[in-house]
């Protein structure tokens, strides 16, 4: 699926719905399932992922053109990877909290969380296995963290809505969670086979 | 004398569970009808074998988990019927039957019972079904008054033929699209007997006509708009059949008219975009669930507070 | 550390704190790999080796790496037995690394190793660490193994390729496409759950009896 042959908006379709993080990927269901029970706070984690997984996509980039593949040492793409996104966790935390206070105090208790977010290392080793340019990289991080944002959120909604519902106990929390995922994965079958 | 007290809105009918659900069924009736009709015994075995898997379930689940018994608030026969209504009418009998467990256990039940589930439970169950066995669940019947004399001489019965929407629907005259002598699920095909139902529904007031009004309407709008015959998109597949009866569930559709509106503009619009450039000839059931998710988010966004919801105090 | 001990810390990871039915952790891989028992054993053995060792390491550097920088440290021992298991599988199990894909580098941010590494592994001896290794290890790869038989044998007949259900069986393809994984793991999760109440309330009855 490189950019230049389906556009922009098909990008976008495939990224974000037809090969959803979540639903079709596996990626990154522990905040989908941890971070899901009120709207507010899933969409502060869904707008923290976006802005990591693009800039990650990014740094992860370049490191591998510019450092690992000049070298030869493909074989530390993943340590590489994950000390980056470790490292830009730290420094985007650091830099919101002087200069981006109110987006800091929205956001902030979301992003340690994201270094293990297998979405982050996910999307950055997707983006080096499919051979990506700069570009794709980048556009392919965020839209797949948009899918994300719409997947917590739609989750979110539902388990707002089931407080009050009479779920058999064994059923509440994660079990009802992952049948709801389930559910949610059925509908999202109908966006299989947009992209072409 | 006994005053009740209890939180606004004090709007008192008379109409429950029960009356809501004997309304949708005689709306159901023509639907009915005219698909046993058109497809035989065959068709009636499969409605029946439906609406019996679902009344038991529901009954086998509420003994076993100790609660009140509530099938004859009659909404498990309703899911069970339209469940049967989404088969084609030669379908093995266990899918019907499994289709229905599905639908009031893992769907409804499952999430608490009534008023609770979150997906319409007919169109969860039909995904389900269509995802695990799906040739048996897209081997269509043609309708046994479609077939020639000789065909039927020689004792056919059992052709299978694929929706218009599959072949050209243009070679099809209007009136076997309008009166179903088409190959289709049970309940879709005859698009007058759903109308009359429709119109029903509309006249007691059980459903309001935006969802599918705006349904039908985005369905035809961009239909054209991909440059397909408007009409013939309405009336070849399942479009009619889910605007009017599972796009509608009170439980699962937004509850403010201008988020119904939204409603039923996102099922039509991706019902076009599924069946245009999609991996399936036909996206009602995906298009419905995909809005079932979004209903919660509509509602939240369309203004005022959702009656009723008040927080369990533990 | 007694012997009694060692062998609670072993069977606290099978049982009480099974990785993915207890604690509900790392549930990526377990809905992502299972679509077959054979993949899920895989993928739970080679996060068995990355977990054995990187408790080992961690334990026996744990005076020597400061507080604060442990986290990082930390991904950098799991990072490297993580990067030997997916040189040795590509070597020798190049079919079952193709099948496991991105989920064998991803083992790196899967909250087992790292929790047990910062709860277990950095405050305890070598031995204990090794054994916490292996019981968290092996409790992960049999709920591998669980979710992949049940998955395997609803959508395909068969546990490990052995067909169980007769020709008969039409598979309930679903349980190997992508919903599959989230519907298995929520109901058997419930399941247990279930399970487990039941015996809390039967033990908590027999209490009272016998008080």
């Amino acid at each position: 699926m490189r950019l230049s042959e389906i556009g922009v908006f098909l990008f976008f379709v495939n990224a974000a719905f037809s090969n959803n993080f979540i639903f079709s990927r596996f990626l990154g269901n522990c905040p989908y399932l941890g971070v899901s029970t009120k709207l507010e706070t899933a969409t502060g984690m869904g707008v923290a992922v976006v802005f990591v997984m693009g800039i990650a996509s990014l740094f992860c980039y370049l490191t591998y053109e510019y450092i690992l593949l000049p070298f030869g040492l493909q074989y530390l793409n993943t340590i590489a990877f994950i000390l980056i996104i470790a490292a830009l966790v730290q420094f985007v935390e650091m830099f919101m909290k002087k200069s981006l206070p109110a987006l800091y105090s929205a956001l902030g208790i979301y992003l340690p969380l994201i270094t293990t977010n297998c979405a982050v290392l996910g999307v950055t080793i997707l983006n080096m296995n499919s051979g990506f340019n700069l570009l794709e990289s980048v556009l392919s991080g965020v839209f797949g963290a948009v899918g994300f944002l719409l997947a917590i959120v739609l989750m979110a909604g539902v388990r707002e809505r089931l407080e009050s519902s009479d779920i058999p106990k064994a059923f509440k929390g994660f079990p009802i969670s992952l049948i709801i995922a389930g559910f949610m994965s059925v509908a999202f079958m109908g966006f299989s086979g947009l992209v072409k | 004398m006994n005053l009740r007290v209890s939180t606004g809105p004090h709007l008192l009918t008379r109409e429950n569970t029960q009356t809501l659900m004997l309304d949708v069924l005689i709306a159901l009736a023509p639907t009915t009808a005219a698909g046993v009709y058109l497809f035989g015994l065959r068709a009636a075995w499969v409605l029946c074998v439906a609406v019996v898997a679902a009344v038991l379930s529901e009954y086998i689940w509420q003994k076993l988990m100790k609660k009140t018994v509530t099938v004859t608030d009659l909404s498990a026969l309703v899911t069970g019927l339209i469940v049967g209504l989404n088969m084609p009418a030669g379908v093995a009998l266990w899918i019907p039957a499994l289709g229905s467990a599905i639908a009031i256990i893992l769907v409804k039940q499952l999430f608490g019972g009534i008023g609770h589930n979150f997906m319409n439970p007919a169109m969860f169950a039909r995904a389900f079904l269509l995802a695990s066995w799906p040739a048996r669940m897209t081997s269509f019947l043609l309708p046994e008054r479609l077939l020639g004399a000789s065909e039927a001489a020689h004792g056919v019965d059992m052709v299978s033929g694929a929706t218009p929407l599959v072949t050209n629907a243009r070679n099809i005259p209007m009136s076997d699209l309008l009166l179903g002598n088409i190959p289709g699920t049970i309940g879709e095909v005859c698009k007058v007997a759903i109308l009359i139902g429709l119109v029903y529904l509309l006249v007691v007031k059980v459903v309001s006509w935006h969802v599918p009004v705006f349904f039908v309407g985005t369905v035809a709008l961009m239909s054209w708009l991909v440059g397909s015959d408007p009409l013939v998109a309405i009336l070849s597949g399942g479009v009619l059949f889910g605007a009017v009866f599972m796009a509608t569930d009170y439980v699962t559709n937004p509850m403010q008219k201008i988020g119904q509106c939204i409603f039923g503009l996102g099922c039509g619009a991706m019902v076009v975009i599924i069946r245009s450039w999609g991996n399936y000839p036909e996206g009602v059931t995906y298009a419905i669930l995909f809005m079932n998710c979004l209903t919660p988010l509509i509602d939240r966004f369309s203004g005022r507070r959702v009656y009723g919801m008040v927080k369990k105090h533990v | 550390m007694s012997k009694n001990s060692l062998r609670g810390v072993f069977v606290n990871g099978i049982f009480n704190e099974n990785p993915v039915f207890r604690l509900v952790l790392g549930t990526c891989p377990v809905i992502a790999v299972t679509t077959s028992a054979i993949n899920g054993a895989g993928m739970g053995l080679a996060a068995t080796f990355v977990l054995i060792g990187s408790n080992v390491v961690i334990s026996l550097l744990r005076n020597f790496i400061p507080g604060k920088v442990r986290i990082p440290a930390f991904i950098v021992v799991i990072c490297t037995f993580v990067t030997m298991i997916q040189l040795l599988m590509h070597a020798y199990l190049p079919s079952l690394y193709e099948a496991l894909g991105i989920f064998l580098p991803l083992i790196v941010v899967n909250c087992i190793i790292l929790a047990r590494a910062e709860a277990f592994a950095s405050k305890n001896g070598v031995v204990a660490s090794a054994m916490d290794g292996i019981g968290m290890g092996i409790g992960f790869t049999l709920a591998m193994v669980l979710m992949g038989s049940v998955r395997e044998l609803l959508g395909n007949g068969t546990i490990f390729g052995v067909s169980l259900l007769g020709a008969s069986f039409e598979p309930v393809l679903l349980f190997v496409l992508a919903p599959g994984g989230f519907l298995a793991y929520g109901l058997l999760l419930g399941i247990i759950n279930a399970i487990g109440n039941k015996r809390k309330a039967n033990r908590s009855n027999e209490e009272v009896k016998a008080a």
